[in-house]
């Protein structure tokens, strides 16, 4: 079937809603309005109400309602409007879901799903596309999940749905209208494994979301001109596929980092770290960093295109290594 | 109201042990054996006791740093209790969690929490979870005054009372957010009077009279199990001691104390049982007798348990995984 990757994450849910009466879905505007970027349209008429529940705009109520109903045998599927908005229910986050299994000792699990969309791209300012990535993978207890194929979102969402552990589901809100063939009958995919979306033997380059096409872009540029570049999209951010990407080291002993946050503190640098601390042998040239420039993301076209990275900037990032 | 002869021996017997267990952890805390922050729930013990008296084993609570009470009153076993105080791996948390921390799944105990305020939401949510499975199940969420103040506070009311759920929001006015006063962190004399804001019922009671709070919480409770939706009950209370052990309470004026003194609800509980001869003194020695017993013995368990392995520190984090050991 084809499908966009908005379709499939909504796909997903139908799909998990269905398995499982104690599947559910809350936050702001998710019920008859069908969600402020459409995804969970028409599921309210399918499910009703109390499957598809419309929340009042308290993002800490919703996750903290997220939480008390799954340490008590529901599986809910929170949708926070912007990963920005996650701000506000940080203390739900980081302080209750993360950390409530491990605080009392391993006796109650929490089977929750946190889906945000995230990034820049459409002029939505400062305040609505952010990439936060790595204020999740930060937190210890949280799984943070990236898909960048409607195939992946599918199969990585029913997962995360199916998971016993808070999962932080993030969707680029540019690639809600990529499309592509899902094979029928399509399965759960396991967390943390990585996926090579492009084989290449001179350099490595890990990119997550949005940054997965522009880093397949530069690749196709790049090969024109004699280099081949392996791209590796890591899926999960938490659990990371490490092995893939050692492996991928190992073999091209150069590596590029594409993500569109904030390059200071970002996952990239995490990514980067623990390939100089764990595969410097394998390294010919320093590690090259790419993300976004460390200003909050600006309204005007020309200028948010400018703070965001682009395959250019990775293939001048490339062309550096060599 | 009728309360029976069991009733009320049964309520004095929770709060004795909350006290005695109060005390205890308070002397060993001196003593340096029990670590980190303890905040003892001293002077309050009616609250916990008169509310818990009303639940099943299978209705919730949430709680607060201050959680002791709660967990007694709900049914936490002492010795789990205390051995997670003394950070051994015998306890509630296998030693991860501390006093503020404490949580039993069992008995329907979602936890203390080291957060103020995020209780709250928290029992929107478990409220929902018995309303979703059409349960007759309750969830009631205990705080403290100072934590109305929090964002939190108004978040959760509203979202229980719009979606009229289960939940018997139960605040212990004790007149102090830490040092600060009530009338110097809120503007109002009476919590119970937010209510209105939600379309709920508020109602004060005295909190230092179990038999009020009892009665209060039981019409409550009813109220959500029939599914009519939360209530905001407001106990007056007083904390005894400071915030934590530690602070010696500088803040509260000395007459001030000496009038809740007198207005402790464990005295008070014996003079009415004695005075309405459901014991006799001598009755009320054994039971006395017998709680010390019950606390002892979960200090001879906490003292004998052992410290938790290093190899669990990585555990419990994930159902499914482990996290890295990694030699620093």
């Amino acid at each position: 079937m084809n499908m966009t990757f908005l379709e499939a994450i909504r796909e997903a849910m139908r799909i998990e809603l269905k398995k499982n009466e104690n599947v559910y879905l809350l936050g702001e505007d998710v019920g008859a309005f069908g969600g402020c970027f459409g995804v969970t349209a028409g599921l309210f008429a399918e499910f009703g109400d109390k499957r598809v529940r419309d929340t009042p705009i308290s993002e800490g109520a919703i996750v903290g309602c997220a939480i008390g109903s799954a340490a008590t045998g529901l599986r809910p599927v929170a949708e926070l409007m912007f990963n920005d908005f996650a701000t506000v229910a940080m203390d739900m986050i980081v302080n209750q879901a993360a950390k409530m299994r491990y605080m009392v000792g391993g006796k109650i699990n929490l089977p929750l799903v946190i889906r945000m969309p995230l990034g820049a791209g459409v002029q939505a300012a400062a305040q609505h596309s952010q990439s936060l990535e790595a204020w999740f993978t930060h937190v210890p207890g949280l799984k943070v999940v990236y898909p960048t194929t409607p195939e992946d979102a599918l199969g990585l969402l029913m997962t995360s749905i199916e998971d016993d552990n808070p999962v932080i589901f993030l969707e680029h809100k540019l690639l809600y209208e990529i499309k592509a063939e899902i094979p029928e009958n399509i399965m759960p995919i396991p967390l943390g494994v990585a996926k090579v979306r492009r084989e290449g033997t001179d350099v490595t380059v890990i990119a997550t979301g949005k940054m997965v096409y522009e880093a397949l872009d530069a690749a196709e540029k790049l090969s024109k001109e004699g280099i081949s570049v392996e791209v590796i999209d890591p899926r999960t951010l938490y659990p990371l596929d490490k092995k893939a990407i050692f492996e991928s080291v190992a073999k091209t002993n150069k590596v590029l980092v594409a993500t569109e946050e904030n390059k200071r503190g970002g996952y990239g640098g995490e990514i980067s770290a623990m390939i100089a601390e764990e595969c410097f042998d394998s390294l010919d040239a320093p590690i090259v960093r790419i993300g976004a420039l460390n200003t909050p993301i600006p309204f005007s076209q020309c200028l948010e295109s400018f703070v965001i990275p682009n395959s250019q900037d990775i293939v001048n990032g490339v062309k550096t290594l060599f | 109201m009728e309360i029976s002869k069991v009733n009320v021996i049964d309520m004095y017997e929770t709060m004795l042990k909350i006290r005695k267990f109060e005390t205890t952890a308070m002397n060993y805390f001196a003593e340096g054996k029990i670590p980190g922050f303890v905040h003892l729930y001293i002077g309050e013990e009616a609250v916990a006791t008169g509310v818990c008296a009303n639940l099943n084993n299978d209705d919730y609570i949430t709680s607060t740093h201050r959680g002791h009470g709660h967990i007694v009153a709900k049914g936490g076993d002492l010795k789990f209790m205390m051995a997670e105080l003394f950070g051994k791996v015998t306890g509630y948390g296998k030693g991860k969690g501390g006093s503020m921390h404490i949580a039993d799944a069992t008995k329907g105990i979602l936890g203390a929490n080291g957060i103020v305020g995020a209780g709250h939401n928290i029992s929107v949510g478990a409220g929902l979870s018995a309303q979703y499975r059409g349960t007759k199940q309750v969830c009631v969420c205990f705080f403290g005054d100072a934590s109305t103040n929090q964002g939190t506070f108004h978040e959760s009311l509203n979202m229980a009372s719009v979606w009229k759920l289960p939940v018997v929001f139960v605040c212990e006015n004790n007149l102090y957010g830490i040092s600060v006063s009530q009338s110097r962190h809120q503007a109002i004399k009476d919590v119970s009077d937010r209510a209105a804001a939600y379309n709920m019922p508020g109602i004060t009671v005295d909190g230092n009279d179990v038999f009020a709070v009892s009665e209060a919480a039981k019409e409550a409770i009813k109220r959500a199990r029939e599914g009519k939706g939360p209530t905001l009950i407001e106990c007056k209370t007083y904390r005894q001691r400071g915030h934590f052990e530690g602070d010696p309470g500088a803040y509260k004026p000395a007459a001030e104390q000496e009038a809740w003194l007198k207005k402790d609800p464990i005295p008070r509980m014996e003079k009415f049982i004695l005075e309405n001869n459901i014991v006799d003194e001598n009755e009320l020695k054994c039971l006395q007798a017998d709680v010390d017993k019950q606390i002892e013995a979960a200090v001879e368990f906490a003292n004998n348990s052992s410290y938790p392995p290093l190899e669990s520190v990585v555990e419990d984090v994930y159902s499914d995984m482990k996290e890295e050991v990694r030699v620093r």
